[in-house]
């Protein structure tokens, strides 16, 4: 992929919760690219680095949100967003 | 705000009630419970996503003061591993009218729990577990957003 002059071209992703502890990261770093251009996307790629990382982003009720916030699988990234991965919270 | 500090009650309280005396002031205020549905807990760690927690609580906050006419509120909610006894979350409300501050109390208290990215791990008898949501909470966040559809 050509490097941008300026501006970011990665996405940050975090995991939180028993999803985090599921594929032992608590955040990674992707080069952005348009083949990466939604979360359902990103979910794709990263199912593909294992049994434990396909189990974890299957969860029946994971939740994602792009720069802190809740969305849909079908959400877009952008070049320097930030991207989670959680089950359901129980705060409080 | 979130804190891996430990939380005084009383001196929120005391805060809050010097800076905004007004008609009816609400607090609550929860703590690390000693017991689950089967064993003694020693122990609970609280995770959190502390970048959204601190615009969620805040966004949560602006919509309580806007939905029941607030004078003034403040949120406060621990993260890292607490003792058992511990306060956990400071919630307090400031309005002109009994009714609208006890009602945001539990309205920020309700939505907080289920939207609020913290996740509870209990540790008990050498074990750890991750504490999933109760059908009542997500029964008591629901009722708010009926009471949307309704009004």
């Amino acid at each position: 992929m050509e490097k941008q002059v300026s501006g970011e071209v990665t996405i940050t992703v975090k995991f939180f919760s028993l999803i985090r502890e599921a594929v032992a990261t608590e955040q990674l770093v992707l080069e952005w690219s348009e083949s990466l251009s939604t979360v359902e996307q990103v979910k794709a790629v990263l199912s593909e680095r294992g049994e434990a990382w396909s189990t974890a982003l299957s969860h029946p009720n994971l939740i994602q949100a792009v720069n802190q916030r809740v969305v849909f699988p079908e959400e877009n990234i952008a070049d320097g967003d930030e991207l989670a991965f959680f089950p359901p919270m129980t705060g409080g | 705000m979130v804190t891996d500090q430990l939380i005084d009650p009383g001196q929120l309280a005391a805060e809050f009630y010097a800076r905004h005396p007004h008609a009816a002031v609400t607090t609550f205020v929860g703590f690390v419970r000693d017991f689950n549905e089967t064993s003694q807990v020693e122990d609970l760690f609280l995770e959190c996503y502390v970048e959204m927690a601190s615009k969620v609580l805040t966004e949560l906050g602006e919509a309580a003061a806007s939905r029941f006419s607030l004078k003034a509120w403040n949120i406060v909610h621990r993260f890292g591993t607490l003792p058992v006894e511990d306060p956990i979350v400071f919630v307090a409300t400031s309005a002109d009218h009994r009714a609208e501050a006890f009602s945001a109390c539990e309205f920020i208290m309700d939505v907080l729990k289920t939207d609020a990215p913290f996740w509870k791990r209990e540790r008990f008898d050498d074990e750890v577990v991750w504490v999933t949501v109760k059908g009542s909470d997500k029964d008591r966040r629901l009722r708010w957003v009926n009471k949307d559809k309704a009004s």
